[in-house]
């Protein structure tokens, strides 16, 4: 019975080993300066440019455990703060990852909550103030968030749909960090370290990357993300030829217009 | 069919036609029996062509008789030699090609073009390696675009060149001998092109190239070596940053010619800049110029002029941006001498200048100028980092001056302030009209009840019908999953269990909510013209709406507009998103009023940023109004206000607003459509139906 709650209840993720992450500015400082006053997090950054790591880095760096949701349009309150499922004769309660984060005094960290419906966000509002107060209706219970646990949120803010806005009310709880994409030394750094690849290698895909960064808006919603670079460094890693990797990894992941991806091509045979 | 017999002409064998039958044919196709001459040559002509290509000139034959006897006459005479340069496809495009001369010139152009099939044919082998600019443009500007720098246009012109700001490129690509390589070509070209502009070809700071190349007696001379030795030294820059290009470049031009080579090494140092090009055109000026296929020519004198103008523009930009920062305060207030201002940033990208030892950063419009500056000075003259004083030449505006002093002083701060479309210009004017919002004073109570006693029977009828499209939230039982235990399933699922049946899983309930998600804003003219009926009528509308609205459970808001001048627009809240429909926004609408003019695009941005900040699906902005966009005493009255309304209509479509237009303007047809769009507008003609009718339109729009 034990058994079946423990496989049902959400694990949270302690890490043991430091994940890489190449600070950018003084977005470390910032975070461990809002975890000891008990303020919650707002990341904003295009995709793929760390901001996952970042937390996976300071739940590490905090040594505290880490519970991720990546928010989607149909993610209940129930997914998040937990229900009551049947197991053999009996009605079990399971904690969602949000109410399992405020018990253990971990970092619950909802990625990309623009995706998640507004009547699902509005539930960390008491969270994110100073009441620190997690309510769990069906059980009657009100659960006041330890010291160290921390509620991190992050968004793009590049997305073009009118619907995916953050609401002020929301917004304005959080102290928000910027991300973006790192100088072209650091990203390459980060590319060669991640990627696996020698520096002329990064500072080309770093290269590609820009190139593509300027086709921003002219067909492209976003251009290539640190993440990509990483992709394509690993094939590279792997044997791949580099231009063949970089059309799989970016030019291909950017875009499915033919015309679009034939541009992406030739940035890529112009670099490598 | 038995062997040895001869096929029927058309008839779909294979077999080969005789001369005899051949004529016959002809005879038919030519209708030769009328122009009493003979097809036996002609016939005798085609005997010994496969079957197939005996069809096809039949075929051809035919259809130039419908065109022109004579060319029809003259092609089976020219098809033996035709066959053998022309495939089957071309040879069609052959015969049309003449048809197409006859039709464009003339029977003896038409005839011509026929005989001259040679030519046609060599002219095929070219177009097939050919490659048009207008099949490359999109990705060489995409790859323009991915390579830094400012923004280039790109365009077809006679030969390759740029004046700085445009890259011309040859309308057809044909030098090389295949088409791949031609599109190469073109790519190379574009790179080396732009690699001129981004690398220092037309000069920099303290580097004069007209006054350099003055030195040379035979100027076209000199020019041509330049673009040689430039596409030199540009060719290492590339490589630098961009191997890839550089090595598709390298394998285009082959090996340097013999005259370059003792050149090569000074230009391929990676210090080396135009000087070193100067430098060495002194040694080989008198000889000719080797020709690379890439390197296209040099206008300094075009180029130059652009350059300055340029240079001129992004100074006063850099200095009107340095000027908005100091008002707006981030620069200390003090003695009258200039803040010291220093430009900050790495290489050839200052985003930040340093102002009395703070940091600030630049504006968008400020950073590109200095961006540019750097691209073509290598440096910020440090003219540029001087504050635009208050009588500065403003390049955004034209002098307008005498108009505007009639306007009455604007109050102190506005609450804020929009960007205006002029058409003359095809530019905004930015932060140009001044936008105050006012909560209307409450009005008569009375007036609401009225409205609605003396429409009772039309409300009862909206309200009825309006409430049958309202969405629902249901509640599914029996889903796999879902928020909440579905009792009933749960105790099914127990007593199937203690019977020994198969207990179902599915014992959950699932909110499912049918939601229309639609915010709609209601955009009401409070212009002067309105005064009298078309107010009582807007008035009307309005409580027929909200009671429609109300019903439908749809989120909306009531705004009304009017205003005097840029400096002065107004906009009056009626009803919020966020408030209910209650006693005070009853008496706010019976409080609506006619008062000034009709500045549309100011109110069209401000309350589409308002319906932005709702979270609906869809976004409705409807405009209830009386006339055409209109202002006092400034050129915003015709087609300026209409253009510049069309264009905050498109910039709310493209955020997701839909605009709708109710008028009673029955003149209104010719501007609507081109403001709102063929479907975006309803006239009405007579303004008592306004109230009836406003309700109806908006089920239209809104279901």
């Amino acid at each position: 019975m034990t058994d079946i709650i423990a496989t049902l209840a959400p694990q949270l993720e302690h890490l043991e080993k430091e994940p890489y992450y190449h600070p950018i500015g003084d977005e470390v400082a910032l975070f461990e300066a809002a975890y000891a006053r008990r303020l919650p997090v707002l990341l904003k950054g295009p995709t793929g440019c760390g901001k996952t790591r970042f937390v996976e880095y300071m739940a590490w760096r905090l040594k505290r455990p880490l519970a991720t949701v990546a928010c989607h349009d149909d993610l209940t309150t129930a997914d998040l703060i937990g229900r009551y499922l049947i197991v053999g004769d009996e009605t079990v309660w399971v904690d969602g990852p949000l109410t399992a984060a405020v018990r253990a005094g971990a970092i619950c960290y909802l990625d990309e909550i623009v995706e998640a419906r507004k009547d699902t966000t509005v539930v960390i509002h008491p969270l994110a103030d100073s009441r620190r107060l997690l309510a769990v209706d069906k059980r009657g219970e009100l659960l006041s968030a330890p010291d160290d646990f921390m509620l991190v949120i992050s968004y793009n803010p590049g997305y073009q749909s009118v619907l995916k806005e953050i609401k002020p009310s929301t917004r304005q709880r959080f102290v928000a960090l910027d991300f973006d994409y790192p100088e072209p030394a650091v990203e390459a750094a980060i590319v060669a370290r991640e990627g696996g690849v020698d520096a002329d290698t990064a500072r080309r895909l770093v290269k590609l990357a820009e190139l593509t960064r300027n086709l921003k808006g002219a067909g492209l919603d976003e251009g290539a993300s640190t993440r990509l670079l990483v992709h394509a460094g690993q094939l590279i890693g792997a044997g791949v030829a580099p231009a063949t990797a970089c059309t799989a990894a970016v030019a291909r992941a950017l875009s499915d217009d033919p015309d679009m991806t034939g541009s992406l091509d030739d940035l890529v045979h112009a670099v490598f | 069919m038995a062997p040895g017999r001869e096929e029927r002409p058309g008839g779909g064998g294979t077999r080969r036609l005789s001369a005899a039958s051949l004529e016959e044919r002809l005879d038919e196709v030519l209708f030769a029996a009328q122009s009493r001459r003979t097809t036996t040559d002609l016939a005798r002509n085609l005997a010994d062509l496969p079957r197939v290509q005996q069809d096809m000139v039949l075929h051809w034959t035919e259809v130039a008789t419908q065109t022109y006897a004579e060319v029809a006459w003259l092609l089976p005479k020219l098809a033996p030699r035709a066959v053998g340069l022309l495939d089957a496809e071309h040879f069609g495009t052959w015969v049309l090609s003449a048809l197409d001369a006859y039709d464009r010139v003339g029977a003896r152009e038409a005839m011509q073009t026929l005989r001259a099939v040679e030519a046609y044919a060599a002219s095929l082998e070219r177009v097939a390696v050919a490659v048009d600019f207008g099949q490359e443009e999109m990705r060489l500007s995409r790859l323009l675009q991915g390579l830094s720098g400012r923004p280039l246009g790109l365009r077809a012109g006679v030969s390759a060149w740029t004046d700085t700001e445009t890259l011309y490129l040859p309308a057809r690509m044909d030098l090389l001998p295949t088409a791949d390589e031609n599109r190469r070509l073109y790519k190379a070209t574009t790179a080396l092109l732009w690699a001129q502009t981004r690398h220092g070809t037309f000069g920099s700071a303290d580097l004069d190239l007209e006054s350099a190349l003055s030195r040379f007696p035979d100027r076209e001379r000199a020019l041509e070596w330049l673009a040689v030795l430039e596409a030199v030294r540009l060719e290492a820059v590339i490589a630098d940053e961009l191997p890839g290009l550089a090595a598709e470049i390298q394998a285009l031009r082959g090996p340097w010619p013999d005259a370059l080579m003792p050149l090569v090494p000074r230009l391929h140092r990676p210090d080396a800049t135009l000087a070193d090009s100067l430098a060495l055109l002194e040694h080989c000026a008198d000889t000719e110029a080797p020709a690379l296929p890439h390197c296209g020519r040099l206008d300094p004198a075009a180029a130059l002029a652009v350059r300055s103008e340029r240079i001129a523009r992004d100074i006063q930009v850099l200095r009107k941006a340095l000027a908005v920062m100091k008002a707006a305060g981030c620069m200390k207030p003090g003695g009258d001498e200039e803040p010291l201002v220093t430009a900050q940033g790495a290489g050839d990208a200052p985003a930040q200048v340093k102002i009395e030892g703070d940091l600030q950063a630049l504006p968008p419009e400020g950073r590109a100028a200095a961006r540019s500056l750097v691209q073509d000075l290598g440096e910020i003259p440090p003219e540029c980092l001087v504050p635009a004083g208050p009588g500065l030449y403003d390049p955004e505006a034209r002098p307008r001056q005498a108009e505007e002093k009639d306007e009455p002083v604007p109050p102190p701060a506005c609450d804020y302030r929009y960007d205006e479309w002029d058409y003359h210009r095809h530019a905004y004017r930015k932060l140009w009209c001044h936008l105050y919002e006012h909560e209307v004073r409450e009005g008569d109570s009375n007036y609401v009840p009225e409205v609605k006693q003396r429409y009772a029977g039309l409300i009862a009828q909206i309200r009825r019908r309006f409430e049958a499209l309202r969405g629902e939230t249901r509640m599914l039982g029996r889903q796999p999953d879902g928020e909440e235990i579905d009792v009933d399933a749960q105790v099914e699922a127990r007593s199937d269990r203690k019977s020994g049946v198969e207990p179902s899983s599915r014992l959950f309930c699932r909110r499912v909510r049918h939601d229309r998600s639609l915010a709609a804003m209601f955009m009401v003219d409070m212009s002067g013209s309105t005064r009298g009926w078309i107010n009582d009528a807007e008035r009307e509308a309005l409580v027929m709406l909200c009671e429609a609205l109300e019903s439908l459970g749809d989120a909306y808001a009531i705004y009304g507009f009017s205003g005097w001048t840029r400096t002065r627009c107004d906009i009056y809240r009626i009803k919020d998103f966020g408030q209910a429909y209650d006693e005070r926004v009853k008496q706010r609408i019976a409080a609506i009023e006619a008062k000034d003019y009709t500045r549309m695009g100011v109110a069209v941005r401000h309350l589409t940023a308002i319906l932005l900040q709702q979270p609906a699906r869809h976004r409705l902005l409807i405009t209830l109004s009386d006339g055409r966009p209109d202002d006092f005493g400034d050129e915003y009255r015709g087609q300026y206000g209409i253009e510049d309304t069309r264009r905050a209509l498109q910039e709310a479509h493209a955020q997701g607003v839909r605009g709708y237009c109710v008028t009673l303007d029955r003149h209104g047809a010719d501007y609507l459509r081109h403001m709102y769009g063929p479907a975006g507008y309803t006239v009405l003609d007579d303004v008592k139906k306004l109230p009836l009718k406003v309700a109806d339109i908006y089920r239209r729009l809104a279901t």
